[in-house]
């Protein structure tokens, strides 16, 4: 058949973007070769993995078993986003200061994870974060620093 | 990019029918999390898809005036855990549907999809199945009511005929109210894996006379479709709840249900874990009734 490409109207990082996609791509495959946003990373393509985890009108998802034609009227963040004035965020600085970095492809889904967690403004025990987060893996296996820093900066908010 | 020969979308139940009408070749698709999984290794590659997401009218839970809670069959897990409905007349399902794969996958799958596609091990079901739902479809000028029950054919297969779609999943209140359900899935990871086997009980106890007025012990994983071990459940009822009860339980669950040899797990190990779980799970729900509001 004669594949006729799609118009898809989202929000990536707040800016509206239009784009002719082809109903076959995900939307990993948009973000990434489209709007060029590389952190969303392709790992296991079938789910599994959470290197590709966006957060669509605020759940996160895998963006590797999602359609970029299901992007329309949807608000997507990706790690790109976060930053201010060209500077990280606290969850960023945390995971640094934590040690929670080590070959860094499993970071930028686990910081998305991480802030939908952190914009509920909850202080959530130990065991809730892990299930939280669990659709996210780091074959490097720093997870326990990884949980600190999203403890940390958890506690933090709920100072200030 | 995905191996997708054609794909449309709906926007109301009548078109989504009517374009699976025009293209009997097609395969249903909303959250994509088993679809998009199968086209990627291949199973479904170069299928043509009739998307159900953009749905309004199959979306959230409803309470009706008659106490019957209707599920929409396109309300995605994470929906269904944090609804209010579903949490103070059904909690078990919630719990249930929040042990299926991990967050992101809960973001996306549908209570819908995981009884369509058929599979044994799917979360939602034993519950499902436990409560007595009804699953109602509609091929764009009438539907059916099917019983979850009568649902499931066998292995990978349910009772959905072309040009049909399941639209909603009815729990009757006579089914509910008064009952404690609990459900177990033993796996060998507690996040994104399959259930190894998975078992959900409710039952009906007189917290006063500590009496068993029913019960439903519903198995994944311990036959081709989800089981109910109807002959255990016919034995116990009326019985007094006590520690004998509950060995009872775990034995008589034990000689009713027949599990295959897998790569995931033998059939003796099934056997095992099968009673352990039950009776857990029993006594789980003796303990909701005692201490519970009656709900």
């Amino acid at each position: 058949m004669k594949r006729e490409k799609v118009l898809v109207q989202c929000t990536v990082n707040g800016k509206e973007i239009a784009e002719y996609v082809d109903p076959r791509e995900s939307l990993l495959e948009m973000l990434r070769n489209r709007l060029g946003l590389t952190s969303v990373k392709k790992g296991c393509e079938v789910g599994e993995c959470g290197a590709c985890t966006v957060i669509v009108d605020g759940e996160t998802i895998d963006s590797c078993i999602y359609l970029a034609v299901w992007a329309q009227g949807k608000h997507i963040r990706t790690l790109e986003g976060l930053e201010k004035n060209g500077e990280l965020t606290r969850i960023q600085e945390a995971f640094i200061e934590e040690g929670a970095v080590q070959c860094g492809f499993c970071t930028p889904g686990f910081i998305m994870s991480a802030v939908v967690l952190l914009e509920k403004g909850e202080v959530l025990t130990r065991e809730i974060i892990k299930k939280q987060m669990s659709g996210n893996l780091c074959r490097c296996t720093g997870y326990q620093n990884i949980i600190n820093a999203v403890e940390k900066v958890m506690k933090e908010n709920q100072r200030s | 990019m995905y191996d997708i020969e054609n794909y449309y979308n709906s926007g109301t139940i009548k078109e989504a029918v009517s374009l699976l009408k025009e293209h009997p070749d097609a395969r249903v698709i909303s959250g994509g999390s088993d679809v998009l999984i199968k086209i990627r290794e291949g199973k479904l590659a170069g299928t043509s898809l009739v998307c159900i997401r953009d749905i309004k009218e199959i979306k959230g839970v409803k309470k009706m005036d008659s106490g019957d809670i209707y599920i929409g069959a396109g309300t995605v897990f994470s929906h269904l855990t944090n609804d209010p409905v579903i949490r103070e007349n059904i909690p078990v399902l919630g719990e249930a549907a929040d042990q299926v794969g991990g967050p992101q996958i809960r973001n996306v799958g549908t209570i819908g999809g995981n009884i369509c596609n058929g599979a044994v091990s799917a979360d939602s079901v034993p519950s499902l199945f436990s409560y007595n739902a009804l699953l109602r479809t509609s091929d764009g000028a009438g539907g059916r009511t099917v019983p979850i029950r009568d649902f499931y054919l066998g292995p990978g297969r349910v009772d959905i005929q072309p040009g049909e779609i399941l639209t909603h999943i009815v729990i009757p209140e006579k089914e509910y109210r008064g009952y404690q359900g609990h459900y177990i899935k033993y796996s060998m990871r507690r996040a994104m894996d399959i259930a190894t086997l998975s078992c959900c009980v409710v039952s009906k106890i007189d917290p006063r006379k500590k009496i068993l007025e029913d019960i439903r012990i519903t198995f994944g994983v311990a036959a081709p479709v989800p089981f109910r071990c109807v002959k255990t459940e016919e034995a116990l009822k009326g019985a007094a709840v006590d520690e004998k009860l509950y060995q009872a339980v775990e034995e008589k669950v034990r000689q009713e249900i027949n599990p295959r040899n897998s790569w995931r797990a033998s059939r003796e190990f099934r056997l095992q874990i099968g009673g352990e779980i039950a009776r857990r799970a029993f006594v789980k729900t003796a303990e909701l009734a005692a201490g519970g509001d009656g709900r």
